[in-house]
């Protein structure tokens, strides 16, 4: 009987290096109320050759997506979101808010990736994101780096639950920490044991 | 004018001396034939931006008594874009006046604010500086990115 993590190796193809992550049709919506990191995550995101759309607030990026609840025509005035990308302290609406009311979506919303980028490092914020389904959580400054390796994964449809990323990145050898890491691997200590399960059940099933 | 051997040592100071850290570099990264000023563009950002959240901090600062949860979220946004930008000096002294905010010492907070406006306004000259020698020695940065 194959191991998961054997599978995980043989299927992964080769990490690209200075390529394109994005095919243009790529859509990622990125949120800051910061005008600086509004800047740079846009330079970061066309470099890796995604469309982007930038937004300051969590209540624009509801509205961009027409989930504010206004007389809309429900999303379709805005080109389809592939990823969003959300600072975490904002005032008004905080980006933990703004996942939350995405994943209580019905439909297709639900199912949008979202990541959460933070300059705060703090363990319990991190475990309540991905909690709540975050995808990924970011430290900032976020680099281009990071922009690749999550715009590949996503790409790829490996999203939650087939491989899990942990916060732990800043590492010099990041680039080279293997992809055969599974999620329920000790690497991730912090994720309560419900989430665990349910990522451990969905694994199973995969490879039923 | 000058050499660029003479604009990489200047550069090499600023970090040297720890005005810059490794997120300056990152953001050099993303400069390219199309956009060879982006660093510039995004650091004239940061410094129109911060003197808004500068002038509020000043004015809470003049409060008695200081409301420290409220300087500590406008410090909080300070230190961000400073961390944006990889404004080394001017984030250690954001992360330091947070921490008198949380100890509730105002006098240390005013103290470690006068800090970071000097190395905030020293950082912006050099920058300045380095900008301006940069641009007429020619997109030669630019040229770092081969896309």
């Amino acid at each position: 009987m194959t191991i998961a993590g054997d599978v995980f190796r043989l299927n992964l193809p080769q990490v690209l290096d200075d390529s394109p992550s994005c095919s243009q049709d790529f859509h990622v919506l990125a949120v800051d109320d910061s005008h600086v990191d509004r800047k740079v995550i846009e330079r970061l995101l066309k470099i890796s050759s995604c469309k982007v759309t930038v937004v300051d607030s969590g209540t624009r990026a509801l509205q961009y997506l027409g989930l504010d609840g206004e007389q809309n025509s429900i999303g379709f005035n805005s080109a389809k979101v592939n990823l969003i990308m959300t600072d975490y302290s904002m005032p008004g609406m905080t980006g933990y808010e703004l996942l939350k009311k995405i994943k209580q979506e019905s439909s297709m919303f639900r199912e949008i990736p979202v990541v959460i980028m933070s300059s705060e490092n703090i363990l319990t914020r991190i475990d309540r994101c991905l909690e709540e389904g975050a995808e990924e959580f970011l430290l900032k400054p976020v680099k281009l780096s990071d922009v690749k390796r999550l715009t590949d994964f996503i790409m790829k449809g490996e999203t939650k639950g087939k491989e899990k990323r942990s916060h732990k990145r800043r590492r010099s050898d990041d680039q080279s920490s293997s992809p055969s890491t599974l999620p329920l691997s000790k690497s991730h200590p912090s994720l309560s044991p419900s989430s665990l399960s349910s990522k451990r059940s969905r694994l199973q099933a995969d490879f039923d | 004018m000058a050499s660029r051997r003479q604009i990489a040592a200047m550069k090499q100071s600023l970090f040297d001396q720890d005005y810059l850290d490794e997120q300056f570099i990152q953001l050099e990264e993303l400069q390219d034939d199309a956009n060879p000023n982006f660093v510039e563009e995004i650091v004239t950002l940061y410094y129109r931006d911060s003197s808004r959240l500068v002038s509020n901090i000043e004015q809470a600062l003049e409060r008695n008594p200081l409301e420290f949860n409220r300087l500590d979220s406008l410090m909080h946004q300070f230190k961000g874009s400073s961390s944006s930008i990889g404004a080394k000096k001017v984030k250690a002294e954001c992360t330091l006046f947070r921490e008198y905010c949380r100890a509730g010492n105002a006098e240390g907070c005013k103290r470690s604010f006068q800090q970071l406006k000097r190395e905030y306004a020293t950082l912006r000259k050099k920058l300045e500086a380095y900008f301006q020698q940069a641009r007429q020695a020619g997109p030669f940065e630019a040229a770092r990115r081969s896309k």
